[in-house]
């Protein structure tokens, strides 16, 4: 193998799991330390700047950090870093952040741009830009903003307060805001002449199941998405006491859970595939069940069976798992007689659709086949130079902090677009590296790990919170909690830089290392050298960090996958050739660009 | 030292041996030597020698005596019998250990002050008693805990730290166990563990008294460019007379031997020590061989490692002295005191 390059941004980068995985690589481990160290607010403005809601995030995200989390794979049923409730923290505890607020230039640069819908990407793209001098235009058919995160996540989940306050941070920056407003042609959007038009307005449309009996029944069936913003609006406040859900993502889960808030005292979740199966956040699936909602699995709907003219029961194909010869995964009914379910309604979240009949197709804006903006993934410019596309309007559904990381990439793109500079050619990420010997055996970082299982959230009771759909369930960790959960943390971003000049090849670091991370071999090719090294590197997704020649003819091969950053390599070399160096990870945003 | 401790978490794929535990098992607690020193790499070749063989730890004693090189049976199973004895005694107490129990793996672990300077007569005695025992003397050439003053290893015209010249010839301390009747010599890096766990695990297999001299450099106070026993020399003096590999009597033989460049050692329990030639064709079991290669190697200022020296045929104290086979502590009232009968009976034979 060669020698590792560490000064290629993304080495490091992807040893910070968490960060790694985060759509918008917010550095988790930098604000899980200063959670420990009480500085909420600190902790909450790294979180602010890279994700845009850290207090709505901290309740609804959808967590791609914590299942690539290292404390995860480091023991046999160890659980990741509780980092969302860490998130959360930090949001609770913090004290006034307005004086921290990017300031807005009374002048502005001139440059006007139109953002078209009011969820998490267009207002990113608001907070971005801002604070340059640009005017921002926010249309949203709705007479309030936040998208789906209003719409989508019912208030038991994610607090009005919440949500307002951190929508404010962004509305009260100075925003035309034009809420209650559709727009109904990009064409006319066009001709206003904004310098770019980015267009966030998420996946609106909820699928229909259109089954026998669907006609007669059409009253007593809602799509969970467009059910669950009526019920966020309050037009609705009431559902029958039977209720069917169908599906088994998220909207799934937030629609039975309202449901059983308006009045369904018997609640079933119905999906066709097996539970494991579920795209639903295996939390949130918890969650339900533990409201004592059922959740049915291998049962396909057939039928919406009507009497009277009313809805008053479904009936289901019993099925089971098989695989056919490709190892394709199969329902095969199972013959049985069909399942009859008693209901008064029925919630479809089965799943969700881009919707863009406000655009023309004739602007030179193209769509493919399943209707989505043919888009340039890293710029999210369209077809048509001026105008972006961002949220679940990119790329099909998603979730926030994707739309949040999307939102940041437009505005770099808008930033460099309205510069004439090119788009295509991104800044560099913001990274440092630095040591954090503080003496023989101190470091800057807390390196005793802890061996504290995952710490679980305390809930508000079942009792109370069943009978107000306002009252959030999560309590969140208290400050006692928090720390304890801090300390799972493992710093992956504290690491380990080999310095090969140095190395005397004393072993050292091999023989304290705790989970033989370090070998010192003869060099090969790296399927070779994974299998050489003192316990085998099987998992291929992380690296092997691999130096130079040493004196001896060897090299130093350290597997990245369980290194547990305790530092004891750095601590028991005595040339100092190991040193624990912070890496800090920021991705370039506008405000980084155009400099010159 | 380090303020932490080490963390529980080990490699998930780690191996369990016989008896069910990780190499993780069979360590001791946290090292408090400078970081760096080769003392440690001691440590973990035995751990590592220990972990593969499924030794038991309750069935070994460690003994040493005084100095950085006695501190490391602290750093090794935790869960073995220990005895931290006085400077330049271990032989000693690990006689007396011996006599008193013969079914325990005895390791003693010295350094060359204990062992070559206050020690230098209690080294003999046991070398000439054949007590069945693994000797190790982890060898820097310094006084590390005294801060670095010339040893009785240390070479001719090799420097301390401070540059004061070695005026004396070492004592060499596999040739004085060779001429003084051990079974059992090798000397071995603290550096290269691929040969110097084979010979731990040789060594603690082989019955009767075993010595490995390990040069184990002090990266502190002996680990300049003019020492002979710092890192940089041993990497470029080190010659190994053969590769070893050893492979325990339980354990099917995987690796594909060369009968024309092998040498197959087979121990008294059905282990088996293979020697791999790499250039000179060894003969470890001859004596004089023996001393006449390391002094060879001596002289171009090369350090001979290795398997040096095997005799299996001599028998240890417990054969020549016709001992009790069960541990005193195992033995009954009536065996300790059989009675006025006996008594009488052994009396009548001074009459």
């Amino acid at each position: 193998m060669k020698p590792t390059n560490i000064t290629d941004p993304d080495y490091f980068h992807k040893v910070v799991d968490c960060q790694w995985a985060c759509p918008a690589h917010t550095p988790v481990p930098e604000y899980i330390r200063l959670i420990a160290e009480k500085r909420y607010t600190d902790a909450y403005m790294i979180n602010w700047q890279s994700n845009v809601f850290p207090g709505i995030l901290g309740r609804t995200c959808d967590r791609p950090c914590e299942p690539a989390c290292r404390r995860g794979r480091i023991e046999q049923g160890e659980q990741p870093v509780a980092i969302c409730r860490l998130k959360r923290v930090a949001a609770d505890y913090k004290s006034d952040i307005r004086d921290r607020i990017p300031q807005v230039p009374k002048k502005k640069n001139g440059r006007h741009i139109a953002l078209v819908g009011a969820g998490p990407a267009s207002l990113t793209v608001a907070r971005d830009l801002l604070p340059l001098g640009y005017e921002i235009t926010l249309f949203e058919r709705d007479k309030l903003s936040g998208g789906a995160m209003r719409t989508q996540i019912p208030r038991f989940r994610l607090p009005g307060e919440v949500l307002e306050e951190e929508l404010h941070y962004i509305l009260d920056m100075g925003v035309n805001c034009r809420f209650g407003e559709e727009i109904t042609s990009m064409k006319d959007l066009l001709a206003e002449d904004y310098d770019a038009i980015f267009v966030g307005t998420g996946a609106p449309l909820g699928k229909h199941l259109d089954l026998p009996g669907y006609q007669e029944a059409k009253e007593n069936i809602h799509t969970g998405i467009e059910w669950l913003a009526s019920v966020a609006f309050e037009h609705i406040d009431s559902i029958g006491k039977k209720v069917i859900v169908l599906g088994g993502g998220n909207t799934a889960m937030d629609c039975c859970r309202t449901s059983k808030r308006l009045g369904g005292d018997e609640v079933t979740v119905v999906v066709r595939s097996g539970f494991d199966e579920m795209k639903a956040s295996p939390w949130e699936i918890e969650d339900a069940m533990n409201e004592d909602i059922p959740i049915i699995n291998f049962h396909v709907p057939k039928e919406y069976i009507i009497e009277n003219g009313k809805l008053v029961a479904m009936a289901f194909e019993k099925v089971k798992k098989e695989y056919d010869e490709n190892g394709r995964r199969l329902l095969t009914p199972t013959g049985e007689d069909p399942v009859i379910i008693p209901c008064d309604d029925v919630l479809c979240a089965i799943g969700q659709d881009n919707s863009f009949p406000w655009i023309e197709r004739d602007l030179g804006i193209e769509f493919d086949k399943w209707e989505l903006p043919v888009l340039d993934k890293t710029t999210f410019q369209s077809t048509h130079e001026r105008v972006f596309f961002g949220g679940d309007a990119a790329l099909g559904p998603d979730n926030i902090i994707t739309a949040v990381a999307h939102g940041h990439d437009a505005a770099l793109s808008i930033h460099l677009l309205c510069n004439k500079e090119d788009i295509n050619v991104r800044p560099n990420p913001l990274t440092s590296l630095d040591s954090q010997k503080m003496g023989i055996h101190q470091w800057s970082y807390d390196n005793d790990i802890s061996n504290d299982v995952r710490y679980i959230v305390p809930h508000a009771a079942k009792e109370q919170t069943l009978n107000d759909i306002n009252m959030e369930v999560e309590l969140g960790f208290d400050e006692a909690l928090a720390f304890g959960e801090t300390m799972r943390c493992l710093n992956c971003d504290v690491q380990t830089v080999f310095t090969d000049q140095l190395c005397i090849e004393c072993d050292a670091c091999v023989d304290i290392c705790p989970t033989d991370c370090i070998t010192f071999t003869a060099n090969a090719e790296e399927s070779e050298l994974r299998e050489n090294l003192l316990a085998p590197a099987t998992n291929l997704a992380q690296d092997i960090y691999v130096s130079d020649l040493l004196t001896t003819g060897r090299i130093m091969a350290k597997n990245e996958d369980l290194c547990l950053h305790c530092g004891l390599c750095a601590e028991r070399c005595p040339t100092s050739a190991w040193d624990m160096r912070k890496y800090l990870f920021n991705t370039a945003k506008a405000e980084n660009a155009c400099q010159s | 030292m380090s303020y932490i401790r080490k963390p529980k978490f080990q490699h998930p794929e780690l191996d369990e041996n016989e008896i069910g535990l990780t190499r993780r098992d069979y360590e001791g607690t946290l090292t408090t030597l400078c970081g760096g020193c080769g003392h440690d790499s001691i440590s973990a070749a035995i751990i590592q020698a220990a972990a593969e063989m499924s030794l038991e730890p309750h069935k070994v004693a460690k003994i040493s005596g005084i100095g950085c090189s006695s501190k490391i049976p602290s750093y090794f199973l935790s869960k073995a019998h220990g005895f931290n004895s006085v400077h330049g005694r271990m032989p000693s107490v690990a006689t007396g250990a011996n006599i008193a129990n013969k079914d325990l793996f005895y390791v003693g672990i010295s350094g060359d002050g204990d062992s070559a300077s206050i020690g230098l007569g209690q080294f003999c005695h046991i070398v000439r008693r054949r007590i069945n025992m693994l000797y190790i003397v982890a060898n820097n050439g310094t006084y590390g805990l005294t801060k670095g003053q010339l040893s009785a290893t240390a070479d001719l015209g090799s420097k301390t730290k401070s540059g004061e010249e070695s005026l004396y010839d070492n004592i060499d301390m596999a040739t004085l166990a060779i001429e003084l009747g051990a079974s059992f010599v090798a000397r071995s890096f603290s550096g290269d563990k691929q040969q110097l766990i084979p010979l731990l695990q040789a060594g603690l297999t082989h019955k009767g008294f075993a010595f490995i001299d390990v040069i184990s450099p002090c990266v502190t106070f002996n680990n300049t460019d003019f020492s002979t026993h710092g890192y940089k020399n041993t990497w470029e003096n080190y010659i190994a007379l053969s590769e070893v590999d050893f492979v325990p009597m339980r354990k099917e033989i995987t690796t594909a031997y060369d009968a024309g460049k092998d040498k197959e050692i087979t121990l008294h329990d059905g282990s088996v020590i293979h020697l791999h030639k790499t250039g000179t064709d060894y003969d470890p079991y001859d004596k004089e061989n023996a001393l006449h290669h390391i002094n060879e190697h001596k002289k171009q200022g090369k350090i001979a490692t290795g398997l040096l020296y095997i005799n299996q045929s001599t028998s240890d104290l417990h054969e020549l002295q016709d001992t009790v086979d069960k541990p005193f502590n195992s033995l009954g009232n009536h065996d300790l005191c059989p009675g006025n009968e006996v008594l009488k009976d052994i009396n009548e034979t001074f009459r």
